[in-house]
């Protein structure tokens, strides 16, 4: 990353502190119109800096390497196909994964906020599923906590050294529930309850997301997992080419 | 060597495959007559019993307003499955670009 581009997100970090401190903020999926106009608009700007991270990690990727450019597509083909996806779950209720680690373990969790902005911005519009006024908040969790999470996740296993594939299982289906786990915690700063405050309504939104989204979670550990195997089996050059699989990496 | 790595690979992801179809299915008979409504719907039930009354959101989705009501059940599961349809085909592109690769570099390492 060049000078300038870290100066740009610094100065992005900056102006979303400031600005989503004063307004005390408070939001996976959060519906049209369920958030006050201030947690609005604090989610949204806490995401710029990780959007314009992204926007860089992306180009800069794809400037050393085009080849890298397949696997980014098809990261972003799995977000959308896998959000798409309600799926019943134990509880008697659905929902859907995120489908966001495998990104960001392959590229970068920052590259994955943009890509996870355009599902968000797709269902928001055309299917009336999110909002686009609570866009900020529903990326902050999906396309931001969930991936760099995973992120963080998978890299502790790698220096663990805990079997890859294992790795890549804990990752992707802790970053869903990570998902989840920040948009209670969202739900609940909009909403705190009126004995137990802002704790208790925590407590009473995971009580809905979590039970439903741990099958899920499950589901999405083992879907990255098989799509990261049929990459290894057939898209080595590629895997190379996103620093996945260093060079020197024998299977 | 190779072959013998292909077919555990092969049965890894048929296991892997099988666990998922089943993670889906199972809650349907287990869970007989429950009704599977969105987990984001559940959502905003809560947000009602936290505050108390009936809660109505401050924006609606500007394609409802549009419409001037809510999408059709019918369409709505039409976009779903673009959305669906637009990623499982860039996701089979591109493999089967990569399955095809694999095999032309096999061909050609066989006949050197």
């Amino acid at each position: 990353m060049s000078k300038k581009q870290r100066k740009i997100i610094a100065a992005c970090t900056i102006l979303a502190f400031s600005l989503g401190i004063t307004s005390t903020a408070h939001a996976m999926h959060i519906m049209e119109g369920y958030l006050p106009v201030g947690f609005c608009i604090a989610w949204g700007v806490l995401c710029i800096p990780f959007l314009a991270a992204g926007s860089f990690s992306m180009r800069n990727k794809l400037q050393e390497n085009r080849r890298s450019l397949t696997i980014l597509a098809m990261c972003g083909a799995f977000i959308f196909v896998i959000s798409s996806l309600k799926i019943p779950s134990l509880t008697g209720s659905c929902s859907h994964m995120t489908g966001t680690g495998l990104g960001a373990i392959l590229f970068s969790p920052s590259a994955v906020s943009i890509l996870g902005l355009i599902v968000l911005i797709f269902q928001a519009v055309l299917l009336a599923h999110g909002g686009l006024t609570t866009l900020g908040a529903n990326t902050f969790s999906m396309a931001i906590a969930g991936p760099f999470l995973a992120f963080g996740v998978y890299k502790l296993c790698q220096k663990l050294k805990i079997n890859r594939k294992a790795g890549i299982f804990l990752a992707a289906m802790m970053g869903d529930l990570f998902t989840y786990c920040v948009t209670s915690v969202q739900l609940a700063m909009a909403y705190p309850s009126e004995s137990g405050g802002i704790a208790a309504s925590v407590v009473k939104f995971l009580g809905v997301f979590a039970p439903t989204q741990l099958p899920l979670a499950v589901s999405e550990g083992i879907l990255t997992v098989l799509i990261v195997i049929g990459l290894e089996t057939y898209a080595m050059p590629e895997l190379k080419s996103v620093g996945f699989i260093k060079e020197q990496e024998v299977r | 060597m190779e072959t013998v790595k292909t077919r555990k690979n092969t049965a890894t992801v048929a296991i892997l495959l099988a666990l998922v179809v089943l993670l889906a299915i199972v809650p349907l008979f287990m869970r007989k007559g429950a009704e599977f409504g969105g987990s984001d719907d559940a959502g905003s039930v809560m947000v009602e019993e936290i505050s108390g009354e009936a809660y109505t959101p401050w924006f609606t989705p500007i394609l409802e307003s549009m419409l001037g009501g809510e999408l059709p059940g019918e369409v709505e599961s039409l976009i779903f499955c673009l959305q669906t349809g637009i990623g499982v085909g860039v996701l089979a592109f591109f493999m089967g670009r990569f399955v095809e690769r694999r095999k032309q570099e096999n061909m050609r390492n066989a006949y050197h």
